[in-house]
């Protein structure tokens, strides 16, 4: 029999994994709807000022976006937990470091880029001017990657617990804080017309550190988890 | 300094004392609740085993 | 030394030992932490630019300190505990978090209180005082999951996990004086040159204190976790008829 190659079983996951998600299309456009009430509420609590909201839409875009991917993170083993395919996939034979990379990189398609997708037309709602455009996607981009790849430690940690989504947050927050804070402060300067180079650099490095050790975490929390 | 001067602390007394209260009240804190978990841990022992004996 | 070290991990044997040696850490820290504190308040002359304001540097930086030693240690522990599968070790991190946690709050709230009438505010987003905020959500966050599951060694391991994923925090907080100049002012305990030795020994004695004061509190502790987690009755039952 022949065995399966490791690019080869990745992309088996990958699409696998997509092809379930847009079955459930709920899935998929839940966190963006999320995404854009929460928005919305800002301009609505705070004030509709433009000069106002463009100083406050770096972290109203970023903590919306978080709070939204954060939502849809519950669901990345939870079907495959409650139904075995988690146990075979577990015990496959494949590296588990490498599944937890594809998963997670599946959650980040499904999930995390339609939020940046929807980002700019948030960020014009937000007063946000158009040279801060690119850096909104950008840090979105990274932001959303980051989130996927930390948060399946945490989902990994927390399967089958009873009311886990409130112990997932609680446990995936404090470690996506350092990314919310070069996030939002890249998008910040650009809206005030600096470079963002800095802190979208530090954070593309946090995003492939997340992308490089995360998967091994996942793999000894799902180890945990199913033992 | 006398005893008023040193409960003044030079006028940040307000904050100071608070800080040097609550560390203290803290650590004392952390005795009695260590203390109390070995307690409760050896009652719930205690009660289990009785329990067994009674069981067998 | 395997031998000792055996014995050492075994519950009868460890609980006895922990119970003999806890007064040897308890009346030492007392005495440091109470020298300490003679120290700080009375005989260490006051700052010349902050005055007597600047004496609650005297417990907040050993309990800062101790935030991250004993996540250190409990991150160790975890590690130590998830490889070779002791659960002594995993019993050192679960007792270690509760302490670790109340001295992460001592170093966030004396901060604050120093912070006010130093520099004007009770708190400041800079690199030091948001990464020791996140250490104590990541004391709380490992508190919450140990305690949502049931079974003891799923527990163990799963905290274990979430522990070292934590540690990256450690460096960050250590060196975010170093990287970035912000409000919360240089490392001075470490800093050599930073502070004279007639300023700095009371600040010394506390954090020895502190740190005999974790010893004792953590052995208490530990006895309660190892007879939490000890099925065989034959020499509980001895021990608690004593």
């Amino acid at each position: 029999m022949r065995q399966t190659g490791l690019v080869a079983a990745g992309a088996l996951l990958y699409s696998r994994d997509l092809k379930l998600a847009f079955r459930r299309w709920e899935q998929v456009t839940q966190p963006v709807v999320f995404f854009l009430m929460v928005t919305t509420l800002f301009p609505l609590a705070l004030s509709p000022d433009t000069a106002q909201l463009r100083q406050v839409a770096a972290g109203i875009l970023w903590v919306a976006a978080l709070l939204s991917a954060l939502l849809a993170l519950e669901f990345l083993f939870r079907s495959d937990y409650e139904d075995g395919t988690l146990e075979q996939l577990v015990l496959s034979g494949q590296p588990l470091w490498w599944l937890s990379l594809v998963k997670a990189a599946a959650h980040w398609t499904v999930s995390g880029l339609p939020l940046v997708v929807t980002s700019p037309l948030v960020a014009v709602s937000l007063a946000v001017p158009s040279q801060a455009q690119w850096t909104v996607i950008i840090s979105l981009l990274l932001g959303t990657g980051i989130l996927s790849f930390l948060g399946a430690i945490g989902a990994g940690l927390t399967l089958g617990i009873r009311r886990g989504s409130v112990l997932l947050s609680l446990l995936v927050l404090p470690l996506t804080m350092p990314a919310l804070i070069f996030g939002a402060r890249a998008v910040d300067m650009a809206i005030m017309g600096d470079s963002p180079k800095g802190p979208l650099l530090l954070l593309g490095a946090m995003f492939l550190l997340s992308m490089s050790l995360g998967p091994f975490a996942t793999a000894a929390s799902l180890k945990v988890s199913m033992e | 300094m006398n005893l008023s001067d040193f409960f003044y602390m030079g006028g940040y007394a307000a904050f100071l004392w608070p800080a040097y209260v609550l560390v203290l009240s803290v650590l004392v804190y952390n005795i009695w609740a260590a203390r109390r978990a070995h307690q409760e841990a050896r009652r719930a022992a205690a009660r289990r085993l009785q329990m067994e004996e009674t069981r067998s | 030394m395997w031998k000792w070290f055996h014995m050492l991990a075994s519950p009868p044997h460890f609980y006895r030992i922990a119970g003999i040696t806890i007064p040897w850490f308890a009346w030492p820290a007392l005495v440091l932490i109470l020298f300490g504190l003679w120290g700080g308040l009375v005989k260490a002359p006051m700052d010349y630019q902050q005055g007597e304001g600047f004496r609650i540097f005297y417990v907040h930086v050993p309990s800062a300190i101790m935030s991250m030693f004993i996540y250190s240690t409990m991150a160790i522990a975890a590690g130590i505990g998830l490889i070779w599968r002791m659960k002594l070790a995993h019993a050192v991190a679960a007792a270690s978090a509760p302490i670790g946690a109340w001295f992460t709050f001592c170093a966030l709230a004396t901060g604050s209180l120093w912070g006010k009438p130093m520099w004007g505010t009770w708190w400041v987003w800079d690199a030091r005082l948001t990464s020791e905020l996140i250490l104590l959500f990541l004391y709380l966050g490992y508190i919450a999951l140990r305690s949502s599951i049931d079974d003891p060694q799923r527990a163990d391991r799963a905290s274990a996990v979430l522990a070292l994923v934590g540690v990256i925090n450690l460096p960050i907080i250590h060196y975010s004086v170093v990287w970035w100049n912000s409000l919360h002012q240089g490392s001075t305990m470490f800093n050599p040159g930073a502070m004279s030795i007639e300023m700095k020994w009371p600040a010394l004695a506390m954090l020895f204190g502190f740190m005999l004061y974790y010893g004792a509190v953590l052995f208490v502790r530990l006895r309660a976790e190892v007879i939490r987690r000890e099925r065989n009755a034959a020499w509980l039952r001895e021990e608690l008829a004593r």
